[in-house]
């Protein structure tokens, strides 16, 4: 008889040999603990503004049920061309130059299928959100950690960039505002990074999701630098800004040969992202600007709130400037992040995301999300000081505050 | 010193601190200004709302459209003031269109109220016309849903 290989086996090795995601061990943990208060989000605590949904309602009303053409409704990519041009001054022609795809978690996906081959290297600056790592490897290409620290504000500088270019480094990635740190990125930093990318003639998979939620200064569009619109692909999307996450609309935007690439795999996997989503996407980008506007007031008055409680609880913590995040250094309690998360969440009932889940570079830090409410982020603060507290913060580090301002 | 009031109005219950904390302000400066908008009556009052039918209480609330005759030395004003100083008036607006005055008045039972709009309101000097609608059902208030459906659906961690 024919021994037969056990089905795990079968699965394709390049899957298998991806580690499964260090968040959905500690989901499990954090689900099943009661009267847990969550900083592990990431996603905003605001339901999607009514007038969205609203329009949503009508679409379906008016029987709007069917494919759209594989790059989406040509009126969602002109509003979208439009913002980009009103916001940054970089012109995408809606036509060819604009992909609307299922979040921008499909969209980096298509970017990187699209333009990674195997052997090719990607720089991925961590900590990083965990998708990246994953889509370069299962495009058979190699992922290039970049570790940066809370000393630097977790941006990477041009130089640290060009060490780690060889021949066979294709393409970098760039996220900033960036999940988890909430590090956004200065302008000059980002000149400084497109000369040396240009250099090389790198390409660039900028995922911009968190923009519209930058506190300090203006957010800068990487493709709107000198050189960088033809070598970038742009990705941004309605979830964060517009509380849209469960909608999954989220866009690339690039020369048209990347665009097309993309689109070809899109349309023989995605097809097309779904119409219900694009009309209440579309009514986000017309008529959502105070919405928006709101929400954005109250999470920078949230992480205001974290940051100055960290201070004060003499927890270092790099001042995010964007997104919904704070990544507070936890190594002087002696913990490891996983020890400091799974004690958190056992004896103080709040979960927060273990650093490490980040990249390596994340370890020693945690990922809190003030995207909750005032109410249950002024409990979950008060039993994270009581934590410290009680296990003491031994090593010395510096503490990073620079712009609050504060008696 | 905006901000503060829309913190404030949104939620009376927030101490100086976090108040300070939200704003990034100095805690001392933050006491100061409140106490300043306390006493100069740009804050009147910190109330609460309540959904008083959970707690067990009926109360009967009405809108009565009040129109008046304005008179040369009296003026809606002082109609007005003569109206909304009893405590079972609630608010008072002068509105523009079909009628002057629209006065809100919480009481006990409709029999209450009615008593209230034909003794006491309708009989003011300068009153020409009142027009009671009850309130059936209050979906919301002051901003707030009181039955509210939607809760929190997010997942406990996501990347």
């Amino acid at each position: 008889m024919n021994k037969r290989k056990a089905w795990g086996e079968r699965v394709n090795p390049v899957v298998q040999s991806i580690p499964p995601s260090g968040i959905r061990r500690f989901f499990d943990l954090a689900t099943e603990t009661k009267e847990v208060i969550s900083l592990g989000v990431g996603e905003p605590d605001f339901v999607t503004p009514w007038h969205i949904r609203e329009a949503c309602f009508y679409s379906l009303e008016k029987g709007y049920t069917m494919y759209t053409s594989n790059q989406g409704l040509l009126s969602l990519r002109q509003a979208i061309a439009q913002e980009l041009y009103n916001k940054f001054g970089v012109s995408y022609n809606p036509k060819d130059e604009i992909l609307i795809t299922a979040g921008v978690s499909e969209g980096l996906d298509l970017a990187i299928r699209a333009l990674i081959s195997p052997g090719d290297e990607v720089i991925v600056p961590e900590p990083a959100y965990v998708s990246y790592a994953p889509c370069i490897t299962l495009a058979g290409g190699r992922p290039v950690a970049l570790f940066t620290t809370m000393e630097q504000g977790f941006c990477p500088t041009a130089d640290q960039i060009a060490r780690l270019i060889t021949s066979r480094t294709k393409l970098l990635i760039l996220s900033y505002p960036n999940n988890p740190t909430g590090a956004v990125i200065s302008k000059k930093r980002l000149q400084e990074i497109a000369e040396v990318v240009c250099d090389a003639d790198l390409l660039v998979i900028s995922d911009e999701i968190y923009s519209k939620l930058t506190y300090q200064g203006e957010h800068t569009c990487t493709a709107a630098l000198k050189g960088m619109k033809e070598r970038t692909i742009l990705l941004n999307g309605f979830s964060k800004a517009y509380a849209m996450t469960g909608w999954r609309i989220g866009y690339a935007a690039g020369n048209p040969d990347f665009i097309g690439a993309m689109n070809k795999i899109h349309q023989y996997t995605m097809l097309c992202a779904p119409i219900t989503a694009q009309t209440a996407a579309l009514e986000a980008l017309k008529n959502g600007h105070q919405s928006m506007h709101n929400m954005v007031k109250q999470f920078n008055q949230r992480r205001q709130l974290m940051v100055n409680t960290f201070r004060e609880m003499g927890l270092p913590c790099f001042e995010p400037g964007g997104a919904f995040y704070a990544f507070p250094e936890i190594k002087g309690t002696g913990l490891s992040s996983e020890e400091f998360a799974l004690k958190l969440l056992t004896e103080e009932k709040v979960a927060v995301v273990p650093g490490n889940v980040f990249g390596a570079s994340g370890e020693g830090y945690v990922r809190c999300s003030y995207a909750a409410s005032r109410k249950d982020l002024s409990t979950a603060l008060q039993r994270i000081a009581g934590f410290v507290k009680r296990y003491g913060l031994r090593a010395k580090t510096k503490v990073i505050y620079k712009s609050l301002v504060i008696g | 010193m905006q901000e503060i009031l829309k913190l404030l109005e949104n939620e009376a219950k927030l101490s100086t601190k976090e108040i300070a904390f939200m704003l990034s302000l100095p805690e001392e400066e933050v006491r100061r200004k409140i106490r300043e908008l306390e006493e100069n009556k740009t804050i009147l009052r910190y109330l609460t709302i309540i959904n008083w039918e959970k707690a067990g209480e009926e109360k009967v609330t009405a809108l009565i459209e009040v129109r008046i005759t304005p008179q040369r030395d009296i003026g809606f004003d002082a109609v007005a003031e003569r109206i909304y100083r009893f405590p079972e008036v609630k608010s008072v607006y002068l509105m523009s269109g079909a009628y002057d005055l629209a006065v809100f008045i919480e009481g006990q039972s409709m029999k209450e109220v009615s008593n209230f709009v034909a003794t006491r309101l309708a009989t003011i000097e300068g009153v020409t016309r009142t027009a009671t609608h009850f309130v059936m059902k209050t979906y919301k208030r002051e901003g707030v849903i009181l039955e509210d459906k939607e809760q929190e659906r997010r997942l406990v961690i996501s990347p």
